[in-house]
C-alpha cells in the first residue's frame, strides 16, 4: 500500500499498463491529473478538439493493436469525445476515454460543465465508471483495460469527479482483477469446428468473407493458409480490408455497398459460405434476404451475440478467430489434399475476366481519383498505413488502393465519420513513427478536423495528407444525382479553403499538383520531408463511384 | 419463411448489485429496440448481488438475442431462461376498488377471499386488495373486480425461482 492522491494513482496506474502516450486537452475539472502528467514519463499529446484526441487515440490503437488513451475536462470535453467514443465502438476499437468530472458533492446539481458522461456513453461504451473513492482508481484501470481489449475490443470511459483526483488514499495497485460478469469464450467448441470442416470438405464452392475481427485477432496467416488449402476465394468487408493480401491470387477485394463486381457476383454463386469476424453489416451485405440465401454458412465470431443478430446461419462458432482458424486448418488439413486447381476457381477466373475493367475510368483526364490512387500506391511502400476519411474519398480508396498488409488500411467503417481520417493519421504515426502515414482524404471531412494540423507540426508527427478535392460533399452529391433527379441541395463547397494556404499557415507544407506527374513529384517531396504535406489535388467535381448497390438493394442489383 | 411463433418468456439473472445496473440493462432495451413486458430487481441471498427478472413477449429468435446481448453486459453475472413447468412464478397486485354500497363491500370481500387475497386497506368508498400469484391468476381477479370499478392498480411485474 501506497498513499497518494487519485490523480497520481491514475498516472502510476496507466504507466503499468504501459501506456506511453496521451491524446488530449485540459480544462477545470481534470487538471489535478495534468498536474501530476507533468512530472510522468507519459507523453502527452495536446489535440486541438478532443473529438481528434479520441480518434488519434483510435488510430494509435488500430495500428498497433494496443489500447490508445484520450483524455478531456467534463462538459463540453466530455461531450466532444462522444463521436470519437461512438466511432470506436461501431469499428471495435480499443480505447480508454478518461474525462474529468465535478466534485462529487455537485453531482446532481447542474454544476458548471457538469454533464452525465456515463449515462451519455452507456450505450456507445463497453462499460463506463464513475470512481467514488480515490482508493478504486487502480483497480478501475486495470479492469478498463482488460475490458477494453479482452474479447471483441471496444470503448471504456473513466470519468474522475475532481475532488477523488485530489484525494489522498492507500493505494493496492492489482496485477490482475478478476471481472466475474466477463469472460469471453475465447475457444471454439470442437464439435462445431468439426461441423465446419465437414461442411467445407464437401463443399464444391467454398467462399470466405472476412471481416475486421481477422485483424483484431491477429489472424491473417491462418485466414491465408485456409484459403490457399480450400481453394477458396476471398472477399473482405470493408473493415477486413489488409487482412487479406489484395495481390494474391484468391484475393476478389472488398464485397458490398461499393465493393468490386468480381467480389459481389462471386459470392451469390457459393454453395458454402465461411464467414470470419464479420458481423454481416447491411453496408457489406446488402439486402439481408437475398444475401446467399442458398448457401450454408458457417460463423466464426467472438461475440455471441452476433451470430444470428442479422443473419441466420447454420454452423456457428463462437471464438477467437485466430484460435477458430488455426484449429479449423487442422481438422481439414487431415481430410483435404492440396490441389491447384478447380472448376470452382475455373469459374472464378471466369468471372475476373468477364467483369476486367467494366467500371468507366475516365480515359481522357489525367487527374481522376482512380489514377491518382493507383498511383499512390506504386509510390508508397507496402507497409505504408494509410487511413481514410469518409464518403467517395474513402470509396475510391477502398476500390482502387490496393491494401497488401494487415493493420495498414485504417478508416471508419460503422459510424462513417467524417474527419476522422487526418487525427487518426497522427495518432497512426505516433505509434509507427518507421513507415510514412497517409489520409486519402476528401475536402469536406479534411475541413472538419483539419485543426488537428496544429497538433501535427507542433507535436512533430508528420503525416500527409491527400485531399481528393471535388469541392463538394461529393458523396451525397452522389446520392443527389442518381436517387433526388441531380437537385443539389446544400453539397457545394465553392473553392475555398485555399488548403495551401491552410497548410502553411499551421507551419505545414501544401502542394496543389495540376497533373498526375505534379502528383506523383508531391509525394515524393512529402515523403522526404520531415513536415506534415498536404497535397491538393483537383478532381472532377461529378464524378461518380462505381459499382454501387443501391441502398436496401440486393447485391445482384449492383450497378457500375 | 418459418412461421415465428409468439410466447411469453422468463428471464432470470444475477447482477452486480450496484448503482447503474438497471440503466445499462434497461438502456439496452431501448437500444435494440427489446419491447419489456415487465422487469424487477431486488436483493439476493448475497449481499453484492441482486437479482434481475424480465419478462417478455416473443419469438424464440427475438429471446435468443435478447439473452445474448443481457449476456454481454458485464454486470451481467448468470443468466437463464425459466421454463414455466419447473418453476415458481409469482408476482404481487395492490388493486384499489370502488365500494359503493354494503353488498358489494361484502362480495369484494369474498373474491378477495376465494383468490386468498388479503384486504390490506379500507375507506368508506373504497377497499384495496392484496393478491399474489401467477400473472393468470391476478388477471383473473381484476377482471372479476372490475365489475365493481377500479381506482388504481400497482403490480410489481414477475419474480420467480427454479423448483427444486
Ligand atoms: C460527421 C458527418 N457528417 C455528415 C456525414 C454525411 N456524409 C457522408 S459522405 C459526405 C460528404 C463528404 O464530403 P468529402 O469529405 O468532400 O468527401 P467526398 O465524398 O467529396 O469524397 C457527407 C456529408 C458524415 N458521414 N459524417
Ligand atoms: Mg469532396
Amino acid at each position: 500500500m501506497i498513499k497518494m492522491s487519485g490523480a497520481h494513482a491514475l498516472i502510476e496506474a496507466l504507466y503499468k499498463e504501459k501506456v506511453e502516450v496521451i491524446f488530449g486537452l485540459p480544462g477545470g475539472a481534470i487538471m489535478p491529473v495534468y498536474d501530476v502528467i507533468l512530472d510522468s514519463k507519459i507523453r502527452h499529446i495536446l489535440a486541438r478538439h478532443e473529438q481528434s484526441a479520441a480518434h488519434m487515440a483510435d488510430g494509435y490503437a488500430r495500428a498497433s493493436g494496443r489500447v490508445g488513451v484520450c483524455m478531456a475536462t467534463s462538459g463540453p470535453g466530455a461531450t466532444n469525445l462522444v463521436t470519437g467514443i461512438a466511432n470506436a465502438y461501431m469499428d471495435s476499437v480499443p480505447i480508454v476515454a478518461i474525462t474529468g468530472q465535478v466534485p462529487r458533492s455537485m453531482i446532481g446539481k447542474d454544476a458548471f460543465q457538469e454533464t452525465d458522461i456515463i449515462g451519455i456513453t452507456t450505450p456507445i461504451t463497453k462499460y463506463n465508471f464513475q470512481p467514488r473513492h480515490a482508493s478504486e482508481i487502480p483497480k478501475i484501470v486495470k479492469m478498463a483495460f482488460q475490458i477494453a481489449s479482452v474479447g471483441r475490443p471496444g470503448p471504456v470511459v473513466i470519468d474522475l469527479p475532481k475532488d477523488v483526483q485530489t484525494e489522498v488514499a492507500d493505494m493496492d495497485f492489482p496485477d490482475k482483477v478478476e471481472i466475474r460478469g466477463y469472460k469471453p469464450n475465447i475457444s471454439p467448441h470442437p464439435l462445431q469446428v468439426e461441423k465446419a470442416a465437414e461442411l467445407l470438405t464437401k463443399a464444391e464452392r467454398p467462399f470466405i468473407l472476412a471481416g475486421g475481427g481477422v485483424i483484431i485477432s491477429n489472424a491473417s496467416q491462418y485466414l491465408q493458409a485456409l484459403s490457399e488449402l480450400l481453394l477458396a476465394p476471398v472477399a473482405t468487408t470493408f473493415m477486413g480490408k489488409g487482412c487479406f493480401p489484395e495481390n494474391h491470387p484468391l484475393s476478389l477485394g472488398v464485397i458490398g455497398m461499393h465493393g468490386t463486381l468480381e467480389a459481389n457476383k462471386s459470392i451469390l454463386e457459393a454453395d458454402v459460405l465461411l464467414a470470419v469476424g464479420t458481423r454481416f453489416s447491411d453496408r457489406s451485405t446488402g439486402k439481408i434476404d437475398e444475401f446467399c440465401p442458398d448457401a450454408k454458412i458457417i460463423h466464426i465470431d467472438i461475440d455471441p451475440s452476433e451470430i444470428g443478430k442479422n443473419k441466420a446461419v447454420d454452423v456457428p462458432i463462437v471464438g477467437d478467430v485466430s484460435k477458430t482458424l488455426f484449429e479449423l486448418y487442422n481438422s481439414l488439413s487431415k481430410r483435404l489434399e492440396k490441389r491447384e486447381n478447380s472448376l470452382w476457381l475455373k469459374r472464378i477466373q471466369q468471372i475476373k475476366e468477364e467483369f476486367k475493367d467494366k467500371v468507366r475510368v475516365e480515359k481522357d483526364k489525367d487527374l481522376v481519383p482512380q489514377k491518382v490512387l493507383r498511383e499512390l500506391r506504386e509510390i508508397l511502400p507496402i507497409d505504408a498505413i494509410v487511413t481514410t476519411e469518409v464518403g467517395q474519398n474513402q470509396m475510391w480508396a477502398s476500390l482502387y488502393f490496393k491494401v497488401y498488409k494487415p493493420r495498414t488500411f485504417i478508416s471508419s467503417g460503422g459510424l462513417g465519420t467524417m474527419g476522422f481520417g487526418f487525427p487518426a493519421a497522427i495518432g497512426v504515426k505516433v505509434a509507427r513513427p518507421d513507415v510514412p502515414v497517409v489520409d486519402i482524404a476528401g475536402d469536406g471531412s479534411f475541413t472538419m478536423t483539419a485543426n488537428s494540423l496544429a497538433t501535427s507540426v507542433t507535436e512533430n508527427i508528420p503525416v500527409i495528407v491527400v485531399i481528393l478535392n471535388n469541392s463538394m460533399l461529393g458523396m451525397v452529391a452522389q446520392w443527389q444525382r442518381l436517387f433526388y433527379n441531380r437537385r443539389y441541395s446544400a453539397v457545394e463547397l465553392g473553392k475555398f479553403p485555399n488548403f495551401v494556404k491552410l497548410a502553411e499557415a499551421f507551419g505545414a507544407q501544401g502542394i496543389r499538383v495540376g497533373s498526375l506527374d505534379e502528383f506523383k513529384r508531391a509525394v515524393k517531396q512529402a515523403l522526404e520531408s520531415d513536415v506534415t504535406t498536404v497535397i491538393d489535388v483537383p478532381i472532377p467535381p461529378e464524378e461518380n463511384v462505381f459499382p454501387m448497390i443501391p441502398a436496401g438493394k440486393g447485391l445482384r442489383e449492383i450497378i457500375y | 419463411m418459418e412461421e415465428k411463433q409468439v410466447k411469453n418468456y422468463i428471464i432470470s439473472t444475477i447482477v452486480e448489485n450496484k448503482p447503474g445496473v438497471l440503466h445499462r440493462a434497461s438502456n439496452m432495451f431501448r437500444k435494440r429496440g427489446f419491447n419489456i413486458d415487465s422487469i424487477s430487481v431486488g436483493p439476493t441471498e448475497h449481499k453484492d448481488l441482486a437479482r434481475m427478472t424480465i419478462t417478455i413477449n416473443g419469438d424464440e429468435t427475438t429471446v435468443e438475442q435478447l439473452v445474448k446481448q443481457l449476456s454481454k453486459l458485464i454486470d451481467v453475472i448468470k443468466i437463464s431462461v425459466l421454463n414455466p413447468q419447473s418453476s415458481v412464478i409469482r408476482e404481487l397486485a395492490l388493486i384499489k376498488l370502488h365500494v359503493p354500497d354494503a353488498k358489494a363491500r361484502s362480495d369484494i370481500i369474498n373474491y378477495a377471499n376465494i383468490f386468498r387475497g388479503r384486504i390490506v386497506d379500507v375507506s368508506p368508498a373504497s377497499i384495496t386488495v392484496e393478491i399474489t400469484g401467477t400473472p393468470d391468476k391476478i388477471d383473473a381477479f381484476l377482471s372479476l373486480a372490475s365489475t365493481f370499478g377500479i381506482k388504481e392498480i400497482a403490480r410489481t411485474g414477475i419474480t420467480a425461482l427454479v423448483r427444486g
